[in-house]
């Protein structure tokens, strides 16, 4: 009997053959905090009487999440994360650096690697290949101090793709489509593969959306193989070296396989308060805007912001809109100011931020007031995520944003492009 | 282990980190007894000042979806909750509630109400519902995350044994 991704990558990890449903102990490649988390964990190392971290180079702390930091609190939580660095040796990431899953895309994740990191959508990673899980603060001290980890392997679910993406239709369009499908819970433990011809296609941005929001759904990863597009993308990023093939064997063991076709795939939305409340843009309704927020871990790579800028070109946002935009990492904001995307979104009246998590986790630059909306790219809509219980999100891709920016009311992208 | 008994504070499906821990009070989380006295706030107002030790905390499906923070766990036990009995959980919720040694029992909950009484027996995996005069059962946790919560969550496990004990 074959294996699957999930399969492959933890035997290789654990030193021996596990199978779906066994606990292993398997070594990890990166591990990384984030300033929400990293604190916590730093104090539990402490707990644990551990000294040193195992893998200084392959331990990342990244400051992204209040960055900077808008109160003194988080400036001492700051403060501790950089002592902490310069203690072990771990590597800092600072301020405007960028989201800590976009930067290790860039510069850490690689194909057939098992990386664990103290935020839930440590699994974005899984788009290279990489069986990356999200895990909490005392999890990632382990990690980190003894350079292994305990998992279950997960049961795989085979999530087969087909047909072309339509005009405006978009890979988070798609992911919001299936976690409205399967549920918020739908896939709870499972890892999910997502393969056939409209993700092989897919563009590592886009794949990088879809494993984003794998957790959305309750899964522990959701991978892609490993193939000319992660090639292509490792090679771009500058380590060309570190690409390996790989995909799960043809006779692997799948608990479920789901098909899907995404030629008559719509825009869609998640509406409040929940991401697997899902329909179609059109079916929305007539709903005012008062922010939209481009940017995120799921949707704030140079891509996502060309799908915006080709929409706000030679546009304004409308009265009473603020369209923040918060590229997802440095290379992300160096990359469009030289393309002229953030000029053209600046133009537009976009108010472009520093790289990072920016409004998405509801600590800083654009808390909801009292009643307002918001249409967000980011993954989670639950109620006080952006910073106010009284607020209304909803999660659509950047195309859907920007039309709505123009128009002031949420509006299909479509009626645009 | 004791038994724990408490009163049942009921909650609905899908209940976040957000709901528990949210991020407007991201700047409390190295002042978790003052992120404590929040705790689940934006779901149920009243329930961090009315809750005494020992009661249990009552969810439906999806219990703790969201974010890692394992604050929110945290939190939880420290504001006296004895355990979460759930649908079902999150992920890396359950995972971060064995770890700092929050009992997360799963079981079917439409049968308990608001203020039972309830006593835990979690060697057993018998709930008795005192109000109903009901018992209840629910399935042992896989054997590593039972050795970590009878030893009082992962910091205390990995100081006993210097590395994960798998079995």
């Amino acid at each position: 009997m074959g294996k699957t991704l999930s399969e492959k990558i933890l035997s290789e990890h654990a030193g021996h053959n596990v199978r779906a449903g066994e606990f292993a102990v398997v070594c990890v490649d990166l591990v990384y905090v984030q300033d929400g988390t990293g604190p916590l964990t730093v104090r539990q190392l402490e707990k644990l009487g551990f000294k040193n971290v195992s893998s200084p180079e392959r331990t990342i702390v990244f400051l992204d999440h209040a960055a900077p930091s808008p109160r003194q609190e988080l400036s001492n939580d700051h403060k501790l994360l950089r002592e902490f660095c310069q203690r072990s040796g771990a590597v800092l990431s600072d301020i405007g650096n960028g989201i800590s899953h976009n930067v290790a895309s860039e510069q850490y994740a690689n194909p057939g690697t098992v990386i664990v990191g103290a935020d839930s959508h440590t699994c974005t990673n899984g788009a290279l290949c990489a069986f990356a899980v999200g895990m909490g603060s005392t999890d990632i001290a382990v990690a980190m101090a003894l350079g292994h980890t305990w998992l279950r392997v997960p049961e795989t679910w085979k999530v087969s793709v087909e047909g072309d993406f339509p005009r405006a239709v978009y890979a988070k369009d798609f992911m919001l489509h299936f976690i409205g499908t399967v549920k918020a819970d739908g896939a709870t433990y499972r890892a999910l593969e997502f393969v056939g011809p409209a993700m092989d296609t897919l563009s590592m941005a886009g794949r990088l959306t879809i494993s984003n929001m794998a957790v959305e759904c309750g899964a522990k990863v959701g991978l892609f193989n490993s193939d000319e597009v992660t090639r292509n993308y490792l090679e771009l990023l500058g380590r060309p070296q570190r690409y390996k093939p790989l995909r799960a064997d043809p006779d692997a063991a799948y608990e479920k396989t789901l098909t899907f076709d995404v030629s008559s795939l719509e825009p869609m939305i998640a509406c409040p308060h929940f991401v697997d409340n899902v329909k179609p843009v059109r079916e929305a309704g007539s709903v005012a805007v008062h922010q939209v927020f481009i940017g995120t871990s799921s949707n704030g790579r140079l891509e996502d912001f060309q799908q915006a800028a080709a929409i706000l070109k030679g546009k304004k946002v409308a009265n009473g809109v603020r369209l923040l935009i918060t590229p997802g990492s440095r290379k992300v904001l160096l990359d469009g100011l030289a393309d002229g995307t953030f000029r053209t979104l600046a133009e537009a009246g976009g108010v472009i931020t520093g790289p990072g998590c920016g409004a998405c986790a509801g600590v800083h630059e654009g808390v909801l007031a009292d009643g307002e909306v918001c249409v967000a790219t980011q993954n989670r809509n639950f109620r006080g995520r952006m910073g106010n219980p009284h607020a209304f999100i909803y999660l659509a891709s950047p195309a859907t944003a920007a039309a709505t920016a123009v128009t002031g009311r949420i509006t299909d992208p479509r009626e645009f492009l | 282990m004791d038994k724990l008994r408490g009163r049942a504070w009921k909650f609905g499906d899908g209940i976040s980190t957000d709901h528990i821990a949210p991020g407007r009070l991201f700047h409390l989380r190295s002042n978790l007894p003052e992120l404590a006295k929040h705790v689940l706030e934006d779901a149920r107002p009243e329930f961090a000042a009315a809750l005494q030790t020992g009661d249990f905390i009552v969810g439906g499906r999806n219990f703790g979806q969201g974010s890692s923070r394992e604050h929110a766990p945290t939190i939880i036990k420290m504001a006296g909750v004895s355990a979460v009995i759930a649908k079902s959980f999150a992920r890396i919720f359950f995972r971060n509630c064995i770890n700092v040694g929050l009992p997360a029992i799963i079981l079917d909950t439409d049968t308990i109400d608001e203020r039972d009484e309830l006593e835990m027996d979690l060697l057993a995996g018998k709930l008795v519902n005192l109000t109903k005069g009901a018992t209840l059962s629910f399935p042992p946790l896989p054997k590593v995350m039972a050795t970590i919560l009878s030893e009082g969550g992962l910091v205390e496990h990995i100081k006993k044994h210097g590395d994960f004990k798998l079995d």
